[in-house]
């Protein structure tokens, strides 16, 4: 199969997945228990996607001192805790990693 | 200025910080792309055609050890079936939108969009001016996502891996996650998410992130109808 038509096809299915329910709900009502489900959405997604980061090298979970990126992103989530600033956590996350790294 | 200009801007300043994990990630896709034997112009049309980090580098990998077609069509919508739960969150707020806005914006869903849309949303609710945030925070990703991929695909593999500029992106999403974390049924949610996600991380295509996503939804919806709103903090 075609490497363009092997594109186009995942872009059109990607597009309708990003499309299907801004389209279905502009059309329906939201029911009331899926609108207060939606509010999880950003925390469950997002901490799924952190945790693994944190955690995980070459495909296993990595839970030990030796992991800088963890004790790094535990120090970036007590940043964030104090601070509620954005680019502050970052700074401080990157710098912790950069600092373990070194030492 | 005016509001629709203004609110454009904050969706630009917010989507910054992702933007510094997400130059890095755009260089080595086109870098692996070149590698994986796509040709320069195949590379970077892909990354709008497409539209999605972990789906393009998926599907780079799939073509280099020559995965049959429709296979590699069927694994770029398992690993993109997040964006469904994107676009059921962000409807709401996009309801009042003429078709023309809904199509330009759903292309521009990905994670890194989204994560500080919903979040703008979820604060200052639907406002008549508010997808110009999304506007401005898809659209700045997408135009730094073409320039990494170029830039990736021009240095090929003169990409130095000491500096570990990937991390800015973990680190942008718990700065963005953990201030909303207040209530008990969000941190369960969170929590719950975060443990199947190690559990379940070697499932293929991403799988085992969907099943985290829908547990942590689950288990926040269920507490959160359980507790009396005077429990809840």
């Amino acid at each position: 199969m075609n490497i363009w038509l092997v594109m186009l096809a995942g872009g059109l299915i990607t597009f309708g997945m990003r499309f299907s329910l801004i389209y279905l709900f502009g059309r329906f009502e939201v029911p009331e228990t899926m609108r207060k489900a939606l509010h999880y959405v950003p925390p469950a997604v997002l901490s799924a996607i952190i945790l693994p980061e944190l955690l995980i090298r070459d495909g296993a979970l990595h839970f030990s001192f030796d992991n800088i990126r963890l004790l790094a992103g535990i120090i970036a989530i007590i940043a964030a805790w104090v601070s509620r600033n954005t680019l502050l956590t970052i700074l401080v996350g990157m710098a912790a990693l950069l600092i373990l790294g070194w030492m | 200025m005016n509001e629709a200009k203004k609110i454009f801007w904050d969706g630009v300043r917010a989507e910054v910080p992702l933007l510094i994990g997400v130059f890095p990630f755009g260089m080595i896709y086109g870098a692996l792309a070149l590698n994986a034997g796509l040709s320069p112009v195949e590379s970077q049309m892909m990354s709008s055609v497409l539209f999605a980090g972990s789906a393009q580098f998926v599907t780079a990998q799939l073509i280099q050890s020559a995965t049959p077609g429709p296979v590699i069509i069927l694994t770029i919508a398992v690993v993109n079936l997040r964006h469904m739960l994107y676009s059921a969150s962000l409807a709401p707020y996009l309801k009042h939108l003429s078709m023309k806005w809904k199509i330009l914006l759903s292309y521009l869903l990905t994670d890194e969009a989204y994560a500080p849309s919903v979040l703008n949303y979820e604060g200052k609710g639907i406002t008549p001016a508010g997808h110009w945030f999304l506007l401005g925070a898809g659209f700045s990703l997408w135009f730094t996502w073409q320039v990494s991929t170029a830039f990736g695909i021009f240095l090929g593999a003169r990409i130095p891996e000491e500096l570990p500029l990937d991390f800015a992106l973990p680190l942008t999403f718990i700065a963005m996650v953990v201030p909303t974390l207040k209530k008990r049924p969000m941190i369960a949610a969170a929590l719950s998410a975060g443990v199947i996600a190690l559990l379940a991380y070697n499932l293929p295509y991403k799988l085992g992130l969907i099943l985290a996503a829908l547990t942590g939804i689950i288990i926040g919806t269920m507490l959160e109808s359980k507790a009396s709103p005077g429990e809840m903090l």
